[in-house]
């Protein structure tokens, strides 16, 4: 399997390590709601097709990625930063090629 | 000459004599020769003894589907067992023996199975040995009562007990198109593929490049094919962008077209040229890859089919034009389709007589019947093969009239003489790699195959392209008119429209009579290695084992080494028959990896023993040059004790803590992890991140922390020093160093990127000495500049710079061991000259290096908690953290830390425990309430560490005791039955020694 990292480029999956489903969404902090804490640190989607996943590429540049998985087929339809904000490492990216 | 080698043909070098040995006698074969070949030449027809009932089996083949002639290849110690004869090419000094006989291949004692074939059949080991409901072998014991009895009389070659000494090698290859096959098709592909400037590999599993055009004896563009095929095949060799990899199974076929591929590089060698490896292992990721596996014939199940001298009609005209060897010389062929009548010419013009075409379909093609009279062979059609005769030899077979239509026999049997009988049911593609890559396959009624699915209807991570026999195309025309279009295509080029290589063929329908089995008495077997028959099936299907992977397990129909390559069909179709349902309804199984037996070592390749890394302290060399036993602690390796001559270990470790405890001691720290967090919120991430605060931590001082996971339960522990404002160097537990690495990455990467905050890695960058006793504060005194290190200039807890022999070192005054106690930490590269200067320092004091059994001995006195207690089950409140807690903020686990279970009465609590018996006690010991040495149950918590303690002169431990804390001042007592160690103890606070911390402020 092969996911393509925004940073580094293609890379084999065993460069990145699996942190979990990226459905789960965190309380805020000071949250005292112990159904919506549960529901995070202990329930799982477990769909037959597209999966919203978190991969790390500790293997790489160690970017949490939000990598979109068919668990069916393992094609892998969308990769992104985890964070959502990475336009800097883009154009870090590009100004290094010119 | 040998008795069944024909005097000219063949691709065999005949001026090159091999000699070799099979069961101890000596052979001679030819160059090109494989173990199956040369034997057949010799007139050998007995090859093994089949797994269950020990029947006489011959060749059934000459390729890698082989079921039968399964024999061991000895090389010096090593017996690598269950290799295909087929497959095996014959070197000077071979030495093959058969398998599963006992005493001899020819007079075996357990061929009496077969008179109690009945006792055998599906099913036989489940319904015999399930055993008695009671008593000493009840249920399954009684199994494992017989089945060592059972296991020498059933199975296949024994393996070796000698190490495998041969090298194997691992090999990562990337390419556009990856041709798997080469026949026609393949060739063709690689060709155009290669041509579009693609990078190509083509794979081949036998010797030679050319598959079926090396032994169809069909005429390419006006040359014989197995010379077209040469000529090809040397063409790619002058491409720079082809790879050509013969002898290559490619075995695997995963995820993002990656495919496993084995290449036996030296297996045909007397012996390994310099520096050859025994077996190459290829990982082969390609752009696109062109199956083009042609197809497997079919065996037909009729009784008696499995005698030695009946063999598949395609590799007995193999044998003839290939290795220039007749498998009989009165043939007799048995079909249900067209192909075996070029077979039976194919022997005839090698010099066999053809004495007889029975074939099941009651009208023959003008074709077919000009095919026969050429080959000056009587046609029986409509008839079918009821019985064969004969013992380690086919000597005759027995015909009747047979209606396809309903399966009925009519007449008399008629015996004809025959010492060979070619079976042809029809063919099967090789889908075994599409089908591991997902592909499921479809029934195509016409060709009585499953073949691979359109394209349209493949998963998207499915990159292949079939052509030739692989897609059910039989021909050699339509094979290198599809070969060509696929390695266009694969290579993402367009086709300018070429002249095809023109193909002189025999004629010929693809399509096979829908008979798979002739029902008459006696034995038909569909699976031979097994020694599954067709009765086995429909008695599979009586007992409920209707849905097809049912069949598998209940008959282990398809499950012997060459996972049913000839039985699957023919298998499928009498069970559905049986059902009376079509045979797409009953459906297949399937494939898996490997698609043929890989060596174990390949896999290993050079990754064997040890393979983890060493982590190595600066200070490493020097504890080794100075006595200390060194101890692996995860990657790590640590010094043990520093033993002087004769200690034991635990007289070591007593001596280094007593010494430090009453002077001082150092110790090398510079495992623990270290993590740089910086930033304008870095301080706001470790409120976050601790159960404590770190905002209010003033510049220049340090403080203990504590973290917890998400669900509320301890993570790890550790200093944290603010060096600035936004800068803290953060040490962690080593064990948990990478593991908090990820934590913090994955919190601000995921959860609050908002937050500017950088962290770094810098576990390596720093070596760390501990520094403790009595003595620790003058020793520092003697050998530190540039900054005072009294109680004013360094307060518990505070950080100061200064000098060391001339190296700048950071030092915090900070305790594990309980002592007044330093860290000093230096620029790993003058880690040594750092601690060498303060062993120096320290000679007038009584300093002693000390290693991580004092470490620990010091810790369990003082109660402090290590992965041991931090086990991933413990709360902070287990182990009496909760002060650190802080209420005034919210931070990683405080939602979930206070759920009822975690706060509920009866948890396991850190406790120290003294033993009273004045004896050791045991890491992982059960503590109980009341002894009971005979039954010994109802534990009440278990020893996480212990030691003998200078300190108190007493045995103790570190335990996790239910309700721990309100059994202080009680006894209980240590069951460990393993250790057969029982004894009292008392329950005390997990704070032996100095629990004020008198020592350590000073």
């Amino acid at each position: 399997m092969l996911i393509t990292c925004p940073y580094c480029g293609p890379r084999d999956v065993i460069e990145f390590t699996y942190q979990g489903d990226g459905n789960r969404e965190r309380p805020q902090s000071a949250s005292q709601d112990l159904d919506a804490w549960n529901a995070y640190v202990y329930d799982r989607l477990n769909p037959a097709g597209d999966h919203n996943e978190i991969w790390q590429h500790s293997g790489g540049c160690r970017a949490h990625l939000r990598v979109v998985r068919n668990t069916l087929t393992h094609e892998i339809s969308s990769v992104a930063f985890a964070r959502g904000d990475h336009k800097s490492v883009a154009r870090h990216k590009t100004e290094g090629k010119s | 000459m040998s008795p069944r080698r024909t005097d000219s043909g063949g691709r065999i070098d005949r001026l090159r004599t091999i000699r070799f040995t099979f069961d101890g006698a000596p052979y001679t074969g030819h160059a090109g020769d494989t173990l199956a070949s040369a034997l057949l030449a010799n007139g050998v027809t007995l090859f093994g003894r089949s797994f269950k009932y020990h029947r006489p089996r011959g060749v059934l083949t000459s390729g890698v589907e082989e079921p039968n002639a399964l024999v061991t290849v000895l090389r010096d110690e090593v017996r690598e067992p269950n290799i295909a004869a087929t497959m095996v090419e014959i070197y000077d000094g071979l030495t093959a023996v058969s398998q599963n006989r006992f005493p001899s291949l020819a007079w075996d004692v357990s061929a009496a199975n077969q008179l109690g074939g009945r006792l055998l059949s599906a099913g036989f080991y489940y319904k015999t040995f399930m055993g008695p409901a009671i008593g000493p072998l009840k249920s399954t014991r009684f199994w494992m009562f017989c089945e060592h009895f059972i296991r020498r009389a059933a199975g296949l070659g024994r393996a070796g007990t000698a190490a495998d000494t041969a090298r194997y090698e691992r090999m990562n290859a990337f390419c556009d198109v990856l041709v798997v096959g080469s026949g026609p098709a393949g060739l063709m592909a690689a060709r155009a593929a290669a041509d579009q400037g693609a990078r190509v590999i083509l794979s081949e599993l036998e010797p030679r490049f050319g598959g079926s055009a090396n032994w169809s004896g069909e005429t390419i563009d006006g040359m014989p094919g197995a010379d077209w095929a040469a000529r090809a095949a040397g063409a790619l060799e002058g491409y720079d962008n082809v790879r050509l990899l013969p002898r290559t199974t490619v075995w695997g076929y995963y995820d993002g077209n990656v495919l496993a591929a084995l290449e036996r590089v030296t297996d045909h060698k007397e012996r390994p040229g310099k520096g050859e490896p025994r077996h190459r292992y290829w990982i082969i990721r390609a752009k696109s890859v062109v199956l083009a596996t042609g197809s497997f014939e079919r065996p037909l199940v009729f009784p008696g089919n499995d005698r030695p001298g009946v063999m598949l009609a395609h590799a007995a005209e193999r044998y003839a034009n290939e290795y220039g060897v007749l498998p009989g010389h009165r043939i007799a062929l048995f079909t249900n389709h067209d192909s075996a009548y070029r077979s039976a010419l194919a022997l005839k013009k090698a010099g066999a007589a053809i004495v007889a075409i029975v074939d099941v379909r009651p009208e023959l093609s003008s074709e077919m019947r000009e095919l026969a009279d050429e080959a000056e062979a009587k046609t029986f059609a409509g008839h079918a093969v009821v019985a064969t005769e004969g013992g380690k030899a086919l000597s005759g077979i027995k015909v009747q009239r047979f209606d396809m239509a309903n399966g009925a026999l009519a007449g008399d049997a008629r015996s004809i003489q025959a010492d060979c009988l070619l079976m042809s049911g029809g063919w099967s593609p090789t889908i075994h790699l599409a089908s591991q890559a997902g592909a499921k396959a479809e029934w195509n009624a016409a060709r009585q195959a499953f073949l691979p699915p359109k394209p349209t209807q493949m998963w998207p991570t499915q990159q292949w392209i079939g052509a030739g026999a692989f897609t059910g195309s039989f021909s050699t025309a339509e094979a290198i008119a599809e070969g060509r279009a696929a390695g266009l295509s694969a290579a993402g080029g367009t086709g300018t429209p070429a002249a095809l290589p023109v193909v002189e063929a025999a004629p010929g329908d693809p399509d096979p009579a829908p008979v798979f089995e002739i029902r008459a008495d006696g034995k038909s077997f569909v699976d031979f290695q097994h020694d599954v028959t067709a009765e086995d099936v429909r008695l599979a299907r009586r007992e409920g084992f209707i849905s097809v992977e049912h069949l598998k397990r209940y008959t282990t129909l398809g499950m012997a080494t060459d996972q049913g390559k000839s039985s699957n069909i023919p298998g499928l179709a009498i069970m559905a028959e049986a059902l009376g349902k079509p045979i797409p309804e009953v459906g297949t199984t399937r494939f898996r990896p490997p698609f043929s037996a890989v060596s174990i070592g390949s896999l290993a390749a050079e990754r064997f023993g040890d393979l983890r890394p060493e982590r190595l302290t600066p200070m490493h060399d020097w504890h080794v040059a100075n006595g200390a036993t060194m101890y692996s602690a995860g990657l790590w390796y640590r010094p043990m004790i520093y033993g002087l001559s004769g200690e034991t270990i635990e007289q070591a470790y007593v001596r280094e803590a007593r010494a430090t405890r009453e002077s001082a001691g150092i110790v090398d720290v510079s495992t623990l992890g270290k993590i740089a967090v910086q930033g304008p919120d870095a301080a706001e991430f470790l409120d976050r991140v601790y159960t404590n605060m770190f905002s209010t931590l003033a510049v220049g001082k340090a403080r203990y922390g504590l973290m917890l996971r998400e669900d509320g339960l301890a993570f790890d522990d550790g200093t944290t020093w603010r060096l600035a404002e936004q800068d803290f160097l953060m040490t962690t537990t080593t064990a948990n160093a990478g593991k908090v690495m990820q934590h913090l990455e994955y919190f601000l990467d995921v959860i609050w990127p908002e937050l500017k905050v950088h962290v770094t890695s810098v576990t390596d960058e720093w070596a760390g000495a501990a520094i403790g006793g009595p003595k620790a504060r003058a020793i520092l005194a003697a050998c530190v500049t540039g900054t005072a290190v009294d109680n004013a200039a360094l307060p518990f807890m505070g950080i100061v710079h200064g000098k060391i022999s001339g190296v700048p070192v950071m030092i915090c005054r900070l305790s594990f061991s309980g002592e007044m106690a330093f860290e000093v930490y230096s620029g790993a590269g003058y880690g040594t000259h750092v601690w060498e200067a303060l062993i120096e320092a320290g000679k007038p004091f009584g300093l002693v290096t000390y290693g991580l059994e004092a470490l620990g001995t010091m810790r369990i006195e003082k109660g402090h908690v290590t992965g041991a207690e931090i086990d991933g089950r413990t709360t902070a409140r287990d182990l009496h953290l909760d002060w650190m807690l802080s209420k005034k903020k919210p931070f990683i686990g405080s939602a979930m830390m206070d759920r009822e279970g975690l706060i509920a009465p009866g948890r396991l609590e850190l406790v120290g425990l003294i033993s009273l018996d004045n004896q050791p006690l045991n890491g992982g010991a059960h503590i109980v309430e009341a002894l009971d040495e005979a039954n010994p149950h109802d534990s009440i918590g278990h020893i996480t560490a212990c030691c003998y303690s200078p300190a108190l002169g007493k045995y103790i431990a570190l335990a996790l005791v239910k309700d721990g804390k309100a059994r202080r001042g009680t006894r209980a007592h240590i069951s460990d039955p393993l250790r057969n160690r029982f004894g009292p103890v008392e329950i005390v606070s997990n704070h032996f020694f100095d629990p004020d911390g008198s020592r350590m402020h000073g």
